[in-house]
């Protein structure tokens, strides 16, 4: 039976399973943490302590998409709104009552060295696992010297990280923004800091939309707004190439907490294989609440026992070397796509999608005659449609037209509307398969065989050398 | 147009409230979400009309439903009643591919309800599709489907269309025929409504019954639409047919839609297994009458109402009499009536009488829904039209007969199809009237 415990940073954090509540309003209080691991959380990022801060009304604004809701979020909440004398005689009490649940606690105090020193000392004394060190935050307390504004300056992280190891007496973690072009630069500096591990990645600045009636961005707070910080499942594709980047640098790479987009045990899976020991959840949490964190850990469980993993450290960076330069990629690893006709639907998306996103090589020619070859041999799209419009279509009302309208042939869709790859033009871009709406309808499959690899880095260097020899 | 003679009755509203409710707002775009947007899209290709229905759909989504309802529009101009009356379960949502994969096809009829009722709620008209005043006009006989559709389309083309309707409200079955759980007779009229806001000229209780008539209308226009749709529906030809109690389908249902029959009581028996049978059945049912049988000279296997319209009959408790033949009506004492009939069994190609199996039906009323008889008269007076088995010979893509300013379409072309057909021909006729006075102008 697999164990998903985690005991990081030599022993000093410990906890039942690698799923935290990230530094946010789900982690705003003592009472909400305790809740969280009743529910099963194995650990919790305390909302950022630091001197209280007076916030907003109207804080959170979301990005639905085809009607699912919260696809992306955003907020402009600042770090907490409570003393610091009440978050961590809460947290003493939390540590009393779940000494096996790791308690990290994120601090953001302006950027002198004795404030860093008090607010650390304090944090650990009332039984702080942890430390996360807030550099990301991109609203409100970036205008005030803290948060990324920290984040986004080597320099200045690297100086914070050093105060603060000079007092730490358990792991420190910076905490990553990525409003920066190479978040590596930071982490680098974190590094050369001495810091113990990281947390990547904080909120996207954002402006999630615009209300079309007042003109007002949301969230709209008295007929103005605020670039917030975007999360959700919309920036899970950013923050894991954020994750790679940083855990396939060696100047970089520290134990590394994964963040952005996380809401299920696929989504950690994901960050794990790129090399984080534990993910954060914030706004999967907001959405549903503390309890989806049963599926993660029951979900992880269940992948782990059927890969034949035993712990998280099996597999934990697998995947960080299968990312690599493009100029390293098999120019000769070919691939088209292949239509199940027994799966089929006729939707024809991917006929559409190739010929006016791709690269024209998907047709509907079965019942006139296929042609392979160059775009201009085939029938268009418009084409197409115009003939469907000319046709006479009359309702069927007798039972025989009915039983001829809706006659079955040899697959589930008529023939004229399973469309057909042209292999020798199909240039194996996935799109189709993308936007096929049927699981297992379009595979792609490998046509390279016998042929040698190659690079494009291996091409010209090939080249470079033919060109020195003449 | 007046509205004056459609009855105001709660208790008919209650009686015949609507079959399906409408969708809410959010259904909507959840259920408009769903519809895949497939390329040149079978639903599309399945409508008479070819409505863009991905494209009309996905406006619902993005929350743009004036160009939804104007996308419907275009295509059908009766895209309001067709979603409520098309039988989509052999046509748009029949085809669509959804049913492939095990899944519900997508709502189309309710989408393109709410289409529409956002836009009557809006109050607009649809816009004209070409600008400029043509000094073409046509008369379109009848005031049903067929010619609303074909004067909407040439009006809105900037040609002059003016709509000849026999009876006091235009709109023909859609006004007078549909059950009232599927279309309101006052709906139908606010539909036809919204076309005389186009330009479409009404001549309501103007009854075209000789050649004078023609004459002078083809001294008036410069090309004549036939939209005349059927002739009465066709007779039992048993003894007693005569008899005070026996109403035919399409009486029974104008009767009860203008207000004329408020309620039923006793035993009703409807002869046919059609669509309109059924109709008329069901609206026994809701009237009060109690059993309602419904006598069919086949089995249920050859009858040709559609699946769902034999479900909902069973539903609303309509019985069923297969293979039974009625031979005679006789009147009984305090207005009864009796119905004999006979069993009857196939027999090679032809039907024979079981021996001894006479039975009689006491009841009340007889609704004879055998089929509507071709409208023969007027044909008769049409020079060079040509009228084959009824139906008036028409090209299929243009709807021209044999006399080039007449143009046909609708039920007296098809013999008897949906609304939604109906739209098609009259569509499509006024398309080639507009494209034959270019040519002769040109």
């Amino acid at each position: 039976m697999p164990d998903i415990g985690v005991r990081n940073f030599a022993g000093k954090i410990n906890c039942p399973n690698p799923f935290w509540l990230a530094s946010a309003p789900p982690t705003n209080t003592g009472e909400m943490i305790m809740r969280a691991f009743d529910a099963g959380w194995g650990g919790a990022v305390w909302k950022t302590i630091g001197e209280p801060v007076v916030n907003v009304s109207s804080r959170y604004s979301a990005t639905d998409w085809n009607g699912q809701r919260i696809m992306g979020f955003n907020n402009i909440e600042l770090i907490s709104d409570r003393t610091v004398e009440q978050n961590l005689t809460e947290m003493a009490e939390v540590k009393k009552r779940y000494p096996k649940n790791a308690v990290i606690a994120s601090l953001m105090v302006a950027s002198n060295r004795e404030a860093w020193h008090e607010v650390v000392t304090r944090a650990e004394d009332a039984g702080a696992d942890g430390l996360e060190l807030n550099f990301g935050c991109p609203h409100g307390m970036s205008e005030r010297g803290m948060g990324s504004a920290v984040g986004q300056v080597p320099e200045y992280a690297e100086m914070i990280t050093g105060w603060v190891k000079e007092k730490a007496r358990t792991p420190v973690l910076v905490k990553l923004t990525p409003n920066i072009s190479d978040i590596r630069t930071v982490a680098r500096a974190a590094k050369r800091g001495h810091a113990d591990g990281l947390s990547a990645i904080n909120t996207i600045n954002s402006i999630t939309g615009i209300d079309l009636d007042t003109f007002v961005p949301r969230p709209n707070v008295d007929g103005k707004s605020s670039h917030g910080g975007y999360c959700g499942p919309a920036v899970k594709p950013i923050a894991l190439n954020m994750v790679q980047q940083i855990m396939s640098d060696p100047e970089a790479a520290l134990p590394l907490s994964g963040i952005g987009g996380i809401g299920s045990w696929r989504d950690a899976v994901e960050f794990m294989l790129l090399g984080c020991g534990t993910v954060q959840v914030c706004t999967a949490v907001m959405h549903y609440g503390y309890r989806i964190v049963e599926d993660m850990a029951e979900g992880l469980d269940n992948w782990m026992r059927e890969k034949g993993f035993k712990t998280i450290e099996d597999f934990r960076g697998l995947s960080v070397n299968r990312v690599t330069e493009w100029k390293h990629l098999n120019l000769n690893f070919k691939i088209v796509a292949r239509i199940d006709e027994q799966k089929c639907i006729g939707c024809d998306l991917c006929h559409i999608a190739c010929w006016d996103g791709a690269h024209q090589c998907i047709h509907l020619d079965r019942v006139s005659g296929p042609i392979d070859g160059h775009v201009e041999l085939h029938r268009t799209p418009a084409a197409e449609q115009a003939e469907s419009l000319a046709s006479i279509a009359e309702t069927p009302v007798t039972r025989k037209e009915r039983e001829a309208a809706f006659a079955q042939g040899p697959y589930p869709t008529p023939l004229a509307r399973i469309p057909r790859v042209d292999e020798t033009e199909c240039v194996g871009c996935n799109l189709c398969s993308c936007v096929c709406p049927v699981e297992g309808c379009i595979t792609m499959v490998r046509v390279d065989k016998d042929v040698a690899p190659e690079t494009w880095a291996e091409r010209t260097k090939g080249a470079a050398c033919e060109g020195s020899a003449a | 147009m007046s509205t004056a003679t459609l009855p105001d009755d709660p208790r008919l509203k209650a009686r015949f409230g609507e079959l399906k409710p409408a969708l809410t707002a959010q259904a909507a775009v959840i259920e408009a979400d769903r519809c895949l947007n497939c390329f040149d899209a079978p639903c599309t290709a399945a409508c008479p009309t070819h409505i863009d229905v991905p494209g009309f759909i996905k406006r619902i989504a993005s929350g743009n439903l004036r160009g939804s309802a104007v996308r419907i529009l275009d295509a059908n101009i009766l895209g309001a009643s067709c979603a409520r009356v098309c039988p989509v379960d052999v046509l748009c949502e029949g085809a669509c591919v959804m049913l492939r994969q095990n899944h519900k096809p997508i709502q189309i009829a309710l989408l393109q309800r709410h289409a529409m009722d956002a836009f009557w709620a809006s109050g607009e008209t649809p816009p004209a599709k070409a600008a400029g005043s043509r000094k073409l006009r046509v008369a379109c006989i009848g005031g049903g489907p067929a010619s609303l559709a074909c004067a909407a389309e040439l009006c809105r083309a900037g040609a002059r269309a003016t709509v000849i309707e026999r009876r006091e409200l235009p709109g023909g079955l859609n006004t007078y025929g549909v059950a009232e759980y599927k279309l309101r007779a006052a709906d139908s009229v606010r539909e036809v409504e919204m076309i005389r806001q186009l330009g479409v000229e009404f001549r309501c209780g103007v009854e075209v019954d000789s050649a004078a008539a023609l004459e002078a209308l083809e001294a008036e226009f410069d090309f004549i639409f036939l939209g005349l749709g059927l002739g009465a529906m066709q007779r039992l030809n048993v003894p007693g047919e005569d008899t005070r109690g026996v109403m035919n389908a399409l009486e029974l249902i104008a009767a009860y839609k203008t207000g004329h029959v408020r309620e039923l009581h006793g035993t009703v028996v409807v002869v046919g297994a059609g669509n309109t049978a059924i109709d008329a059945a069901n609206a026994a049912r809701r009237l009060g009458a109690a059993p309602v049988y419904m006598l069919y000279r086949r089995s249920e296997q050859e009858m040709s109402a559609f699946d769902f319209e034999f479900e909902h009959a069973k539903q609303e408790g309509v019985q069923f009499m297969w293979r039974r033949l009625p031979v005679a009506i006789r009147p009984e004492a305090h207005g009864r009536l009796l119905l004999e009939t006979v069993q009857v069994r196939q027999a090679d190609r032809k039907l024979e009488v079981v021996p001894d199996s006479e039975a009689t039906i006491d009841c009340d009323l007889i609704v004879p829904a055998i089929g509507q008889s071709p409208l023969a008269e007027l044909l008769q007076k049409l020079r060079g039209v040509e009228v084959r088995n009824g139906r008036i010979v028409a090209d299929r893509e243009t709807g021209q007969t044999g006399n080039p300013r007449y143009f046909a379409g609708g039920d007296c072309v098809n013999g008897g199809r949906e609304v939604v057909d109906a739209v098609a021909g009259g569509k499509r006729a006024a398309v080639a009237i507009l494209k034959t006075a270019e040519v002769a102008h040109a």
